[in-house]
């Protein structure tokens, strides 16, 4: 069987997979919509959590970032698990016990407003969005490269699918799909990751392989020629950073607090029976990440190296198929500037302009004529970073059901988190907006309607994203996480642990904290783009970490503002009580 | 089920809480921020395993640390919420499930 075929038989099956569990789960009520129901088991949410949290970020781009950009790719990786710590310790199992449907339930609640639940709304609503945009140009990738379609048509794949199972089955059908998804996904990352490993260093697993000497006699480990090949390239050490320690240090608790205070993965602790049920789950949550991020910079190393000893000085003739094939759908691209009919790898863009744009025909050697003006840097090759995870199957010579198994994968992984960041979305439109603000004759019914409604709205506006997107998927959700630090982290934190805390204090710090991390992204992302260089920034902090400042601006503003305006209601205090203890006391 | 009859008894499980929350978090702040971000560069000196260490940290005796962290909280916070009564072990799973207020919708 073709490679094609078999990866339309894995994603076929997939996808059937998904649809009859999809089927077979469908919600009932709201309560099943929202939170299926309740009672889903610590162990089972912990798998649910770990596919909605991995996201096409997390499988296609992570890894192919780390491996360009080697330590300081850390950024994702701590930052990216470790705000599970806080949130097993600092906002699940007191949300759990709140025990209501959405994040802005609980702003509203005990904040004793409806002002503040909807500014909770609209943060939660641009946070989703941005998230979500990532994850329909991750399933149009995959889609193109894969079934060969254009990206847009695989948009549009990844719309019906998600708008299926989703508007269908709610939060109860979103569960039991992503724990299949995990399965998918995880089997598809583990594979290939192990075959590699075993191919280069003869270690099995390759969070060990990675440090382990290298089969071809040198003695070298994975690392250290990794180091010294990039070092003769040019390239700064693999395992050395090159950004600012402070840039790192705030990207890094950016990531970290955003990942504690983004909707779609808090309400899945929404979920589980129990306050306990909820700490427990967030530990297996990570453990289930955990198997994947710490291949993840396995993944990263294994695969820059072979790309390394792949192109360069290969003469475009004897390339192998991977790279033309990338190549004809324009994530690869290559201008002989030296004229020696050899590519040649090295630090700095080759081109102008963030991406290729091909011209008709092709060049001397075969290759796709790209018509951006060359730089000035020796680099001939521009390589979209998205592709090495998915290309390491090919990279490496692997068997072709390896590939299908990875498109399936990858789609997975994006279906997943798309599903979950739809349910929050649509769940914020009926219950807070309709039901809890404007309309508060709804009935069960058609709250529950408008649930379903506003899923198939929001997967339109999705896939518009999904289709202009703003950039690569992992810089279009790292934003998501900065507006999540700056905005709803701090104020869940001190509805639970600030008793004095008042509406207007956290009114003003969710507004001032969306708005100055809003503006500061903007503004070097969208309005002044070439100003975007550190000399430029906040105390050398980039807009990917400036989400640590906005959470800064966040908690002073809502402290300045609570010292002079009246405390909250006494009934307020008792709800504070009341979460915090595990049990059923004052409520 | 005993469950705490006084604010003194809520306030003391409160404090032990935050304590523990408090050695957590300096752990968890530790490993992350100090040996994979601020100390990386001296830990780089010594190399465990084909390793950098600090590299290691950053990539992943971070992730492994966080895993460890939240279970020993699961485990800790079970043995404090036993000893001021307020565990939730004896509770049913069907716990804070209103009744199924919803038609059911075929």
């Amino acid at each position: 069987m073709s490679a094609q075929s078999l990866t339309y038989l894995f994603v076929g099956l997939s996808f059937a997979l998904y649809i009859g569990i999809a089927i077979w789960a469908r919600a009932a009520s709201t309560k099943d919509f929202y939170v299926a129901g309740g009672h889903v088991h610590p162990v089972v949410n912990g798998v649910a959590t770990a596919a909605d949290w991995m996201s096409a970020a997390s499988f296609i781009s992570m890894a192919g970032i780390i491996a360009f950009i080697g330590y300081d790719g850390s950024v994702y990786l701590m930052g990216w698990t470790g705000g599970f710590v806080l949130l097993a310790l600092l906002l699940a199992p007191y949300l759990r016990k709140f025990g209501q449907f959405t994040v802005p339930d609980f702003v509203g609640e005990r904040y004793y407003s409806k002002t503040a639940r909807v500014i909770a709304v609209i943060c939660l609503l641009v946070i989703s969005f941005t998230y979500i945009a990532g994850q329909m140009r991750g399933v149009g990738i995959v889609f193109s490269r894969f079934l060969e379609v254009e990206i847009d048509t695989g948009v549009y794949a990844g719309m019906t699918i998600v708008f299926f199972y989703a508007v269908l089955g709610g939060m109860k059908g979103i569960t039991y799909t992503q724990v299949a998804q995990y399965c998918v996904m995880i089997f598809a990352y583990l594979v290939p990751a192990i075959f590699i490993s075993l191919l280069l260093t003869g270690v099995p697993l390759p969070q060990i392989g990675l440090g382990a000497p290298l089969l071809d006699g040198s003695g070298q480990t994975v690392l250290e020629r990794l180091d010294a090949v990039l070092v003769d390239l040019g390239f700064g050490a693999y395992t050395e950073g090159q950004r600012s320690t402070i840039d790192v240090f705030a990207i890094t608790a950016a990531l970290m607090v955003g990942t504690a205070g983004l909707p779609h993965v808090i309400v899945r602790f929404f979920t589980v029976p129990k306050v306990s049920d909820a700490r427990r789950s967030a530990g297996w949550a990570l453990v289930f990440i955990a198997i994947l991020y710490t291949t993840a910079p396995a993944v990263a190393g294994f695969s820059r190296l072979n790309f390394v000893d792949t192109v360069q000085n290969t003469a475009y003739d004897d390339t192998p198929q991977w790279l033309r094939n990338w190549e004809d759908i324009g994530l690869i691209g290559w201008t002989d500037k030296n004229s020696d009919g050899q590519i040649q790898y090295g630090p700095g863009a080759a081109f102008e302009g963030s991406a290729p744009v091909f011209g008709e025909g092709r060049g001397p050697a075969g290759e796709r004529v790209v018509t951006n003006s060359p730089t000035e840097v020796a680099n001939e090759i521009y390589v979209d970073r998205d592709i090495m995870v998915l290309a390491n199957p090919e990279i490496a010579d692997l068997p072709d059901w390896v590939m299908a198994l990875v498109a399936a994968g990858g789609l997975a992984a994006a279906l997943s988190t798309a599903a979950g960041l739809l349910l929050v979305i649509s769940s914020s439109i009926s219950h807070d907006l309709l039901k809890k603000t404007f309309v508060s004759t709804l009935t069960e019914k058609q709250e529950l309607l408008c649930a379903r409604l506003s899923a198939a709205a929001a997967v339109i506006v999705a896939g518009y994203f999904g289709i202009n997107p703003p950039g690569f998927v992992a810089q279009v959700v790292a934003f998501a996480f900065g507006l999540a630090a700056a905005s709803i982290f701090p104020v869940l934190f001190m509805g639970i642990f600030i008793r004095r805390m008042n509406r207007q204090g956290a009114i003003a710090g969710m507004v001032s904290g969306l708005v100055f991390t809003w503006l500061y992204i903007a503004y070097f992302k969208f309005w002044a783009p070439a100003a975007n260089v550190p000399e430029n920034w906040f105390l050398g902090i980039s807009p990917e970490g400036i989400g640590m400042v906005g959470m800064l601006v966040n908690f002073a503003v809502a402290f300045a503002v609570m010292r002079f305006t009246a405390p909250p209601p006494d009934k307020i205090g008792k709800l504070v009580d009341s979460i915090r203890l595990p049990v059923q006391t004052v409520r | 089920m005993s469950e705490p009859n006084d604010a003194q008894q809520a306030g003391a499980y409160w404090r032990a809480n935050l304590r523990l929350m408090a050695w957590l978090l300096i752990i968890w702040f530790a490993v992350s921020f100090g040996a994979g971000i601020l100390f990386v560069d001296a830990l780089n000196q010594i190399q465990i395993g084909g390793y950098k260490l600090g590299f290691w940290f950053a990539q992943q005796g971070s992730i492994f640390t966080f895993v460890i962290l939240i279970f020993v909280y699961a485990v800790l916070m079970r043995r404090i919420e036993k000893r001021f009564g307020v565990d939730d072990t004896d509770e049913p799973d069907s716990y804070d499930v209103a009744p199924d207020q919803g038609e059911t919708i075929h």
